[in-house]
C-alpha cells in the first residue's frame, strides 16, 4: 500500500469536508473489497474516510410500507434483522449468503451498492425491488443507479446514507455460487411489487440487468413455466474461467424459475 | 500517525500506529500476539480471525485504527491460566487439526458461532467455517470439535 492520510468523521457534513480537502479522498465502509484492493495498489487514495463513526448511517427502519436501511449497515445486521425477515425474507436470506460470516460482520450495504461488482448479491436485491439509493444530496431510483462494470450514478464524493426498499408482494432470490467466495456465478431476483414484476440478474453480465421479456410474461402469469421458452442471448454476457457465457445464459433461465417457485411457495 | 488505545485480551494497549498497518499486523508485529496467523493476507483463509467487540472479523482486513476503543480476543485470550477454553479442549481432543496453521482461525470462529448457536447441527457448523479455509484436515474432525466444543460451552 501507498501513504495515505485517515480521516474519522462522525458527522456527514465532515465527511463531505474531508471529501473536498483531500487531494484522492475515498470512504471506507466495511473495508471488505477497499482494503483487498488497497493492497493491490490498484486503489491507492490519498486520504482514507472512514465512514464507521457516523452514527446517522446505521440502523434499520420499518414503516408503513417499505424498510430504510442505513448505508452502514453490516449483512449481518440485515440477515438477522426481524423487521426484514418478516417484510422482505429474501433480503434477509440474500444477506446471510454473502460471502462468509466475517466478511458479513464487516461489509456493508452501502459499500456493496455503491462497489457495484458484478458478481455482487446486493445490487439484484436493490434492482429486483425497486430500492431508491439515498444520498447526502439526492434520492436516485434504482433503474437510473447502475451504470455498468464498478459503475454507478454517484457523483465523486456522493455518500449514500441509506437504502429504502418497498415491501414487496412476493419475492425470492436464489444464486449459483462461487464455490469458493459465494459471489454470485449468476444470481436472480424475482420480486412482485405491488402489481408490478421485477426480474434482476446478477453475476451473468458485467453490471446487474432487468430481465425484462422474463418480467412481461411472469406479469401475465407468476408461476415458474410463464418463464418456459425465454432464451436469454449469450452474447455480451460474462465469459470467465469459472463459467462460459452460454452457461450463464442457461443458468439465468434455471434460477429464474426457481426464484419464481420460491416467491409464491 | 493515528494513536490507538485498546483493550486487547483484557489488557489495556496504547501505540501509535501506521495509517497502512493492518490490524493484524499490529497484534503480531506491535503487541507479540502471533497467534493470530495470516494465512493469505487476501481476506480469503481466516486464519486471522479475531475478535472485536464481540463480533468476529478478518484482521487482516481492517486498519490498526479501525479498532482504536476496541475490546479485542485472540487466542492468546481464550484459556484460563493453564485451563484450555472448552473449544480448544474439543479441537485437541477430536484432533481438530494437523498442522495448526488455520486453528487459531478456526477457533476463533467456533467459539463466536458456538455462542450464538449452542447446539448447531453438522450442517451449520459447516456453514459457519465458510470464512476459515484448512488445507490439512478435510474438516471432519474440525466438525466433530466443534460440535463437542459447543456442548462443552453450553455446559
Ligand atoms: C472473501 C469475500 C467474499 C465475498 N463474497 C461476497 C458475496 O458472496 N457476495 C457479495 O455481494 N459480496 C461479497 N463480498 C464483498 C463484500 O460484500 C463487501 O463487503 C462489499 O462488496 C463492499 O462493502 P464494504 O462495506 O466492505 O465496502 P468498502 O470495501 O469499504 O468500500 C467499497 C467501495 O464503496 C465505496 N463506498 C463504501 N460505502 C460508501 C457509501 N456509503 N457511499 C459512497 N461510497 C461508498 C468505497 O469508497 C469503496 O470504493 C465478499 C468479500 C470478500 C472479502
Ligand atoms: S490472512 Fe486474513 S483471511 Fe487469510
Ligand atoms: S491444520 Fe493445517 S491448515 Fe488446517
Amino acid at each position: 500500500m501507498y501513504p495515505f492520510d485517515v480521516k474519522i468523521p462522525t458527522d456527514l457534513a465532515a465527511a463531505r469536508k474531508a471529501f473536498e480537502d483531500a487531494d484522492d479522498g475515498l470512504f471506507l465502509a466495511g473495508g471488505q473489497t477497499l482494503i483487498p484492493v488497497m493492497k493491490q495498489r490498484l486503489a491507492m487514495p490519498g486520504t482514507v474516510i472512514a465512514l464507521e463513526r457516523i452514527s446517522d448511517l446505521a440502523g434499520i427502519k420499518a414503516g408503513g410500507s417499505e424498510i430504510t436501511i442505513g448505508a452502514m449497515t453490516r449483512h449481518a445486521a440485515v440477515a438477522a434483522d426481524p423487521d426484514i425477515a418478516k417484510a422482505i425474507p429474501a433480503l434477509a436470506k440474500l444477506a446471510g449468503g454473502i460471502g462468509d460470516p466475517q466478511v458479513r460482520n464487516r461489509g456493508t450495504i452501502g459499500g456493496s451498492l455503491a462497489n457495484n461488482d458484478p458478481a455482487a448479491d446486493y445490487p439484484a436485491a436493490a434492482l429486483g425491488l425497486g430500492a431508491t439509493i439515498i444520498t447526502d444530496k439526492r434520492e436516485i431510483a434504482v433503474d437510473q443507479f447502475f451504470k455498468g462494470m464498478f459503475e454507478t450514478a454517484l457523483d465523486a464524493g456522493e455518500i449514500i446514507t441509506a437504502v429504502r426498499f418497498p415491501m414487496p408482494e412476493c419475492a425470492a432470490y436464489v444464486k449459483l455460487q462461487h464455490p469458493a467466495t459465494r459471489f454470485a456465478m449468476v444470481g436472480v431476483m424475482v420480486a412482485k411489487v405491488g402489481s408490478t414484476v421485477r426480474v434482476a440478474v446478477t453475476g451473468a453480465a458485467p453490471s446487474v440487468f432487468r430481465a425484462t421479456e422474463m418480467e412481461a410474461a411472469l406479469t401475465l402469469k407468476f408461476e415458474p413455466n410463464a418463464l418456459d421458452g425465454i432464451t436469454i442471448a449469450a452474447d455480451g454476457l460474462n465469459n470467465d474461467i469459472h463459467a462460459s457465457r452460454e452457461y450463464r445464459a442457461h443458468l439465468i433461465g434455471v434460477l429464474a424459475r426457481r426464484a419464481a417457485q420460491e416467491a409464491i411457495s | 500517525m493515528p494513536a490507538i488505545k485498546l483493550r486487547v485480551n483484557g489488557r489495556e494497549a496504547a501505540a501509535e500506529v501506521d495509517e497502512r498497518t493492518l490490524l493484524s499486523t499490529f497484534l503480531r508485529e506491535q503487541l507479540d500476539l502471533t497467534g493470530t496467523h495470516v494465512g493469505c493476507d487476501t481476506s480469503q483463509c481466516g486464519a486471522c480471525t479475531v475478535d472485536i467487540d464481540g463480533i468476529t472479523a478478518k484482521s487482516c482486513a481492517m486498519f490498526a485504527w479501525q479498532a482504536d476503543g476496541a475490546a479485542i480476543t485472540t487466542i492468546e485470550g481464550l484459556a484460563d491460566g493453564d485451563k484450555l477454553h472448552p473449544m480448544q479442549a474439543a479441537f485437541r481432543e477430536h484432533h481438530g487439526l494437523q498442522c495448526g496453521f488455520c486453528t487459531p482461525g478456526m477457533v476463533m470462529t467456533a467459539v463466536d458461532f458456538a455462542k450464538r448457536n449452542p447446539d448447531p447441527s453438522d450442517d451449520e457448523i459447516r456453514h459457519a467455517l465458510e470464512g476459515n479455509i484448512c488445507r490439512c484436515t478435510g474438516y471432519h474432525f474440525i466438525v466433530d470439535a466443534i460440535r463437542t466444543g459447543a456442548k462443552a460451552m453450553r455446559g
